[in-house]
């Protein structure tokens, strides 16, 4: 039998139990609607005349199109419509355009090439969801096979095929300066090599469904006044909202997005491809239009949790000390962007796992091949990096000889630790769900493991300071195009710096709240948790403005503070050099094309350049 | 040929909201006429329970029973924009959202009722049950109703709120990937046990004893029945799920739930779990949110304790049969490494 215990002994001087409503087991609100079959999902939403949209699609992993002979398919009994990539207003989208990351790289519905198996090119729109599905299988197509890619560091060899024309290097463009995302925390080379032990290993994960029940789909029909609604199984309903008005070039105003209940969503259903498509079916036939994956095409052609693969290199002391730690990650993006090129930034956020390691280093790829794009799934960025973080804490723990759990301990991030990502550590509590966890099992611990505390012990000597960090150049956009380089950090670097100690930004929090009436009681919040610890003077954050700064090589100009690889004296890892407590030299301020900013720039439904 | 019995161990730490910020939510919240509340909302409820946990915390916020608040959402001709129910960012950031609607929909409330009792609204509380009293005086007193009707029909008043929650964009830096990720994260541990039958190369999951620091647990029930689900999600995404069996290859895709294999009621694994609870600063009432999290520790715990079983590394998932008799093959047998 399974069993839940609230560990209310723990942590409980940091929260009161006073709260009325916060904590009860209350029943859901919708939960007798779901039990009775009451609940409305979008498919429950009836409507007279409902046309039916199926799509042709791709066959092959990467062709050109050479014709398309929709004579026999427009003759089928109930078609009413067979809609063209020329019917889409604008036919080019990237999901991150909402957020201003990436570039528009994928049609709705593709004219001249396709880039995966099951790519769509047409949709058909029938009275009945049969007539639908036959007018599409009679649709004849004369392709023309491509070259195509399936294998991720295959991808990255100079003679890959181009899979993504708006991406001919075959990876996302980090900040239109490098073909993945770096992490440069200490020297991990230096303190590689002043290890006792190197630990080594590869993890791979393969794609996985997203299996909702309720495969993602979408009923558009046409409303009064010029409007349309559409009524939908997505998980972020402005998003979808956003997207359709982008793709069909229309203000927002004129589309009405219903939804809310879903039946499943694990980040696929983020993606918006049933929205756009619905709507333009109901603008195009003047009637309702529903468009939904069957079960084969939610497996097949429904974005997937992609593929990833990391390499991790360990330099371990005797003690089971980590004392540095690298990472090469790949996700495999498929044929398009979606939102892989996110998960990156945010796998990289997340490095070295929950632990307090003093040399840090990755890169990661965003790689584009000739399969179904992939996009968010649950724990999307992090479950495939800590899934190797954690099979390689298993292989430090056997390479010294200790308890497993013990090892995790000993490494565990606590408060006032600064993380990789330069930032400090607050409200851990690694450390306490692992003696939680080892005790439920009957796992003795030492008693150094079994009385070790998050709260304490962190944020002290160098666990609190920034080292100074080496850095690199190599990787940037196109060089993989001219000469193969090794992926891993530093790999085919032709400039290397330092960043000096103690350069750090500050923590970006929630924006003050608008109005002071909108100001909880702090009483009555059931806790009084205080702000994140900062530890000593030395690492006090400089100036916002210089968050950013660090050794810039944009135009392919080594900047000053840039030196050659020669120049440079290694510094002993784990001992960080005395903080002089100054802000870094400033920096030009960065030119990017790939950024994010406040505002997304079709929120009104029109597209700004 | 034998079973083996197996013990893995993994730990993780999980980042709350979209990261690098940049991702509003917003709420609205309103009285009806006879003082019960609407909460007006654009999120989804993709069944982890967004309608209940939002009527639990503009229920606390307000003061008031939670039979009288009601959770709208969503459709976009009412509900104020939300970025979406992902990135763990539903209760965190549509949370702090609800609060604050909740917050000034409360001072209106109590400013009414001030109105009404002739007394100073600084000097009023609720009682959590509809009634709001004098602090110190609670027979001078008036139900959330009478106010609601006073204000609406007599004083000409709305009680209404509005909040918004937003971390603000940043950016990650090119050269050093320095960045503010997120301002809360969650946690777990945990230890499994497994069985490993070394002619088949079968796995079965025999217990779970797991850790979980959700933050303030708002809901016990959806926090466990996040806590149970994402389990099982994790040891099916270990053991069985794959749309590309043979990745890099596309051949042998499945089209349905017969070729796509998950763990079935007979497989689910006995989970002991612990809840632990350290408020986040930031986050609505310190709840962090459980929703992804709670996966990934399964998927090496059950690696490192197939290793554990049988001295074969899983570094490639899904850990299948086939893959683990491959391994089993190359090591020349079985190679049990003893109980951690």
């Amino acid at each position: 039998m399974s069993s839940i215990e609230f560990r209310k002994d723990l942590f409980a001087d940091e929260r009161a139990e006073d709260l009325n409503e916060i904590g009860k087991p209350t029943i859901r609100q919708d939960i007798v609607g779901h039990v009775t079959g009451r609940s409305k999902y979008f498919d429950d939403h009836l409507f007279d005349g409902l046309l039916h949209m199926r799509c042709v699609r791709s066959p092959h992993h990467a062709a050109r199109i050479r014709s398309v002979d929709t004579s026999a398919a427009e003759r089928m009994p109930g078609v009413r419509r067979i809609i063209r990539p020329a019917d889409v207003p604008v036919n080019l989208n990237t999901l991150l355009s909402l957020v201003d990351f990436g570039r528009d790289d994928e049609p709705l519905l593709s004219g001249e090439n396709v880039n995966y198996k099951g790519e769509p090119i047409l949709a058909v729109v029938a009275e009945s969801e049969r007539e639908a599905r036959d007018a599409a299988a009679a649709v004849r197509v004369a392709w023309d096979e491509r070259p195509h890619v399936l294998e991720i560091e295959d991808a990255l060899k100079p003679d890959a095929p181009v899979v993504n024309a708006e991406y001919p290097n075959n990876t996302f463009d980090y900040y239109d300066l490098y073909d993945h995302q770096k992490l440069r925390f200490g020297d991990v080379e230096t303190a590689l090599r002043q290890a006792d032990r190197i630990v080594e290993g590869e993890y791979r994960m393969s794609p996985i469904e997203q299996a909702p029940l309720e495969t993602c789909g979408a009923i558009a029909a046409p409303e009064d006044n010029g409007r349309y609604v559409c009524h939908t199984s997505t998980q972020a309903l402005f998003f979808s909202l956003g997207v359709t008005a982008k793709l069909l070039d229309m203000p927002s105003a004129r589309l009405h997005f219903v939804g809310g209940t879903v039946g499943g969503g694990f980040g696929g259903k983020v993606d918006s491809q049933h929205e756009p498509l619905a709507v333009l079916g109901a603008m195009l036939t003047g009637r309702p239009v529903k468009y939904s994956w069957d079960r084969s095409e939610e497996m097949q052609v429904g974005a997937p949790r992609g593929a990833e693969r990391w390499r991790i290199r360990d330099g371990v002391m005797n003690d089971g000390r980590i004392v540095g730690r690298e990472f090469t990650g790949f996700f495999d993006s498929g044929a398009y962007t979606r939102l892989s090129s996110y998960a990156v930034v945010k796998g990289t956020g997340h490095l070295p796992g929950p632990y307090t390691i003093p040399n840090v280093s990755s890169n990661v790829y965003c790689v584009f091949t000739n399969r179904t794009p992939a996009t968010a799934m649950r724990g999307f960025g992090i479950t495939g990096v800590d899934y190797a973080i954690e099979c390689q804490m298993d292989k430090v723990a056997e390479a010294v000889g200790a308890n497993p759990i013990e090892l995790r301990i000993l490494n565990a991030y606590r408060d006032g630790d600064v993380k990789a990502h330069r930032r400090f550590a607050k409200n851990c509590a690694l450390i306490e769900c692992c003696q939680v966890a080892a005790q439920k099992a009957g796992v003795s611990l030492s008693s150094q493991a079994a009385t070790a505390s998050s709260r304490t012990g962190g944020g002290i000597g160098w666990r609190a300071e920034v080292p100074e960090t080496a850095t690199d150049d190599a990787g940037r956009i196109g060089d993989r195009r001219r000469k193969e380089i090794p992926p891993e950090p530093g790999g085919g670097a032709t400039n290397h710096g330092r960043v000096r100690a103690g350069t750090m930004g500050e923590l970006v929090e929630a924006a003050a709240v608008q109005d002071a009436d909108m100001q909880i009681d702090p009483t009555r919040i059931g806790h009084s948790v205080s702000k994140a610890v900062k530890p000593n003077a030395s690492a006090q954050a400089p100036p916002a403005r210089q968050a950013v700064a660090s050794p810039q090589m944009r135009d392919a100009r080594p900047a000053a503070q840039m030196q050659t690889a020669g120049d440079h004296q290694p510094r002993p890892p784990a001992q960080p050099a005395p903080s002089a407590g100054q802000a870094s030299q400033p920096a030009d301020k960065p030119e990017r094309i790939a950024k994010r900013s406040a505002v997304s720039r079709f929120i009104t439904g029109t597209r700004r350049r | 040929m034998a079973v083996h019995k197996g013990r893995g161990f993994a730990c993780i730490n999980y980042p709350i909201g979209m990261n690098l910020g940049g991702d509003p939510s917003q709420a609205l919240v309103h009285s009806t006429p006879d003082g019960k509340f609407k909460v007006t909302l654009s999120a989804i409820d993709l069944g982890q329970g967004m309608k209940s946990v939002t009527r639990q915390i503009a229920a606390e916020a307000l003061g008031v029973p939670i039979a009288d608040v009601h959770v709208d959402t969503a459709d976009s001709d009412t509900g104020p924009h939300d970025m979406g129910s992902f990135a763990s960012r539903g209760t965190h950031r549509m949370g702090n959202a609800v609060i604050r609607a909740a917050t000034e929909a409360r001072k209106a409330l109590l400013e009414a009722a001030a109105e009404e009792l002739e007394v100073n609204a600084g000097d009023l509380e609720t009682d959590g049950r509809g009634n709001i009293q004098v602090k110190g005086a609670p027979s001078r007193s008036i139900t959330v109703e009478d106010t609601a009707v006073a204000a609406q029909f007599k004083q000409g008043k709305t009680i209404a709120g509005r909040g918004i929650f937003l971390v603000p964009p940043s950016d990650a830096d090119p050269n050093t990937g320095e960045m503010s990720p997120v301002t809360c994260f969650a946690h777990a541990a945990l230890v499994v046990d497994l069985e490993v039958d070394d002619e088949t190369g079968e796995v079965s999951v025999n217990e779970i004893n797991s850790a979980y620091e959700v933050g303030r647990a708002l809901n016990e029930k959806l926090v466990e029945q996040q806590l149970i689900g994402g389990a099982w999600m994790g040891m099916s995404h270990a053991l069985y799920e794959t749309t590309e069996p043979y990745y890099p290859s596309r051949e042998h895709g499945p089209g349905d739930f017969v070729e796509y294999l998950q763990p079935g009621p007979g497989n689910i694994a006995n989970h002991n779990i612990a809840v632990l609870e350290r408020p986040a600063e930031d986050a609505p009432f310190g709840g962090k949110g459980p929703g992804e999290m709670c996966a990934n520790p399964v998927i090496p715990a059950i690696a490192n304790a197939v290793y554990n079983a049988v001295g074969v590394r899983c570094d490639s998932l899904p850990v299948t049969p086939e893959k683990i008799l491959r391994g089993l093959r190359a090591n020349g047998g079985a190679r049990p490494q003893g109980r951690v």
